[in-house]
């Protein structure tokens, strides 16, 4: 068994909110699509190192330009290496970039958001309820309509 | 993640997301998730390799227009983290015998993490506790509470003395890629650290000593990766 297997299978077992129905909006044409990037690698920019204390449901706005951003995820326990040689493993924002630059998505948002997961029952709530509609709000408010997500 | 998914698409915005938790996806019912088999820091699989990294994205992109919710697809490679396989990393000499041998050795790597500062355009994570300029002082921190387990005797308190671990790892991990000269497999330089250098082994012994000192559990066991605690 790999360490990560032995992780997987761990949180693998940590309940998650339930829900009866899936919401889902309607995708627009790639082509034309405003896209952002939603993390929850808990990072930070701006060379900001300070911790992201479990239980913080709060986010961080990311300046599409800024290539300074930190993983400053409480959690040991995934590999760094991969986010210190190139951020775009974690926080692909070139790759988006080069993708509204060849025309297979419209434009690049300008700012992208991070949470940071590995999160437990309270801070769902505060996600789903709170922190989770201000950072749609935010993301509208730029004129996403498309959100890539990616964990940790 | 999943959550967060289903307040964006209630909102009117469509999503997609990269899984590294098979088990959790499934439960959580977000509408699209590519599910990647990859290891847990690499969500997008491979650094430095920026086609890989679009054909995955790509892949996600495809299930946007799928209307079958939930959609939970897996991507057709699997990459495997390499914990016990530690990196290689040629380590300089020892050169100041009045030094602790961890201090020293630290010191020693320095102009190998200022290559790899370099090659970041100057992003580290260090800097929550400490900077590169204090990494000797911080270790010697470490070297007593190893011995002691007495965080107030070297001025940490539960959350400075994982922020200090962190930082020490840090600048290990970042002269490591420079040592290495490539980017080792997920979790190789890890193991490099806390397998083969002395720093890292005295984290191990900060760990064991702060748990046997009685502090609670999230100091000691968040010193360290959960597959180093061995």
């Amino acid at each position: 068994m790999t360490a990560d297997s032995g992780i997987r299978a761990g949180v693998g077992e940590i309940p998650t909110p339930e829900f009866d129905s899936t919401p889902v909006a309607a995708a627009p044409i790639l082509a034309k699509a405003r896209v952002a990037i939603l993390t929850t690698a808990g990072l930070r920019g701006a060379g900001d190192v300070s911790y992201w204390q479990p239980t913080d449901g709060s986010f961080t706005v990311l300046p599409a330009t800024d290539r300074d951003v930190q993983l400053s995820h409480f959690s040991p326990n995934f590999d760094r290496s991969g986010f210190a040689a190139d951020i775009n493993v974690v926080y692909p924002v070139d790759r988006l970039e080069e993708m509204a630059a060849a025309g297979e998505i419209g434009s690049v948002a300008d700012q992208h958001i991070s949470f940071m997961g590995a999160q437990f029952d309270s801070t769902f709530s505060t996600m789903l309820l709170d922190s989770g509609p201000a950072a749609a709000k935010v993301l509208k408010d730029d004129g996403v309509d498309v959100v890539l997500l990616t964990p940790i | 993640m999943g959550v967060l998914a289903r307040v964006l698409e209630e909102a009117g915005i469509a999503t997609v997301g990269l899984s590294l938790v098979r088990r959790q996806a499934e439960n959580i019912k977000a509408p699209r998730f590519l599910h990647c088999e990859f290891p847990l820091g690499r969500p997008l699989g491979k650094p430095k390799d920026a086609a890989f990294q679009t054909d995955v994205i790509r892949r996600a992109f495809a299930l946007l227009d799928r209307t079958d919710v939930p959609v939970l697809e897996d991507h057709p490679q699997t990459i495997e983290d390499q914990t016990e396989q530690p990196a290689s990393c040629t380590m300089p000499p020892r050169h100041d015998p009045n030094a602790h041998g961890a201090v020293d050795e630290a010191l020693g790597i320095r102009p190998a993490y200022n290559r790899q500062l370099e090659a970041a355009q100057g992003r580290t994570a260090m800097g929550r506790v400490g900077g590169p300029d204090d990494v000797g002082q911080l270790i010697q921190q470490m070297v007593v509470l190893a011995e002691n387990g007495d965080l107030a005797e070297v001025g940490f308190d539960a959350l400075t003395v994982r922020a200090a671990a962190q930082d020490i790892r840090a600048y290990y991990e970042e002269a490591g890629l420079a040592l290495a000269d490539h980017v080792p497999g997920a979790r190789q330089i890890e193991s490099w650290f806390y397998t083969q250098t002395k720093t890292g082994k005295i984290l191990k012994a900060v760990s064991s000593s702060l748990k046997e000192a009685g502090e609670e559990r999230e100091t000691w066991y968040y010193m360290l990766p959960g597959s180093q605690q061995r």
